[in-house]
């Protein structure tokens, strides 16, 4: 087991629930409350102080629903080492934010707010990134169809949904031919 | 042998050379239609197309209508050149609305035309939902040829309006609006 798992199993004992190793990809599996104190600690003693990216998974169907990954990298003493922090977050829960730790992480939160509809404690601003403000969705969520659903915001905006006209045309991960793997018409219902 | 009280003036030596008969709708859409100052809505790859049509192999200066304007006041036709997203319409709509009349615009490009294969929550599927489109330009993206090809069918529609009665048409309502008031 790497160096970096190793010390964080030590400082943390039981708020480290798993360690993943997998060709040289360190992940630490921890629990809600404990990590901004892990990702604190990351930082400060372990010399990770670029906050690459901070996303979120639906896991639509298990208890609790949402997940959280943060990768963090060790940029400026030069050893190049890079990390993961996963924890689950159930439905109702907020999670600590870490935008006192890494500036750069008030977009990746605001991201993570507006397509999942994930809230943080101690983001100042939750206003939306990608979506307009006054959208009553959070379109990432496995529950939200890719076409979208019919809003209405009086004088600023409308939306319909999107005709998928046959779609999604995505590609299919399969072995056999490249027709089959290609986007084609496919009905997903 | 004509009489000198009937002669036309263009047949005046003095004159002859300085002025035309023409009609006034065909001198306004003459002159309209040559000078195209375009507003560049550059959304996605299209803008990368329309850029090739403003640079020299293509070169839209042919047609009048080299004169990029990114301030929309100076702007008389809208080339949505790309996606637009659910977010990106509210601008462009802006944009649109802060044009001067007479303005014209081109849906360059499938996605501009019907949201193209962006069938999802976050695409508008076709800047027609939003503002009135006189030329659709097919292609993903167009060649700057396809895109050449839809200013000059907009050229063509611009010779064929009734620019004076419409200038009247609207002046006759406000002073009607104001005679109201």
């Amino acid at each position: 087991m790497s160096v970096i798992l190793n010390a964080l199993k030590e400082q943390f004992g039981k708020a480290i629930l798993d360690v993943v190793e997998f060709r040289g990809e360190d992940t630490v599996i921890a629990t809600k409350e404990s990590a901004h104190k892990i990702l604190k600690h990351c930082r400060d003693e372990l010399a990770f102080d670029y906050l690459v990216d901070i996303s979120s998974l639906d896991l639509l169907g298990e208890e609790p629903r949402f997940e959280m990954v943060y990768e963090l990298y060790a940029l400026g003493n030069g050893s190049n080492q890079h990390l993961r922090i996963k924890f689950k977050v159930a439905e109702d829960e907020k999670v600590d934010s870490v935008t006192d730790l890494w500036k750069t992480a008030k977009w990746h939160e605001r991201e993570v707010y507006d397509m999942m509809g994930i809230e943080f404690n101690g983001l100042a601003d939750h206003r939306r990134i990608l979506m307009w403000e006054g959208y009553p969705y959070h379109p990432l969520r496995k529950d939200f169809p890719l076409a979208g659903r019919p809003t209405e915001l009086p004088d600023v905006a409308f939306t319909e949904k999107a005709p998928l006209a046959g779609g999604p045309f995505v590609t299919s991960p399969t072995s056999a031919s490249t027709s089959h793997r290609e986007p084609r018409s496919r009905d997903f219902d | 042998m004509p009489d000198d009280t009937t002669q036309h003036a263009a047949y005046d030596s003095k004159v002859e050379g300085n002025v035309i008969f023409t009609k006034v709708d065909a001198a306004i859409n003459w002159m309209r239609s040559n000078s195209l100052w375009p507003m560049p809505m550059g959304l996605a790859c299209c803008g990368i197309e329309l850029m090739a049509s403003g640079a020299s192999r293509f070169d839209i200066a042919r047609f009048g209508a080299e004169v990029m304007r990114f301030s929309p006041r100076q702007a008389d036709v809208m080339i949505v050149a790309g996606t637009v997203t659910y977010k990106m319409s509210l601008a462009v709509k802006r944009i649109w609305d802060q044009m001067p009349e007479p303005k014209w615009c081109i849906a360059m490009g499938a996605c501009a035309s019907s949201g193209g294969m962006y069938r999802s929550y976050a695409t508008l599927q076709g800047i027609d939902n939003l503002i009135p489109v006189d030329v659709y330009v097919s292609g993903c993206p167009p060649r700057p040829e396809a895109l050449l090809e839809g200013l000059m069918k907009l050229q063509k529609k611009v010779t064929e309006e009734e620019s004076s009665m419409a200038h009247f048409q609207a002046d006759s309502a406000r002073t009607l609006e104001t005679s109201k008031a």
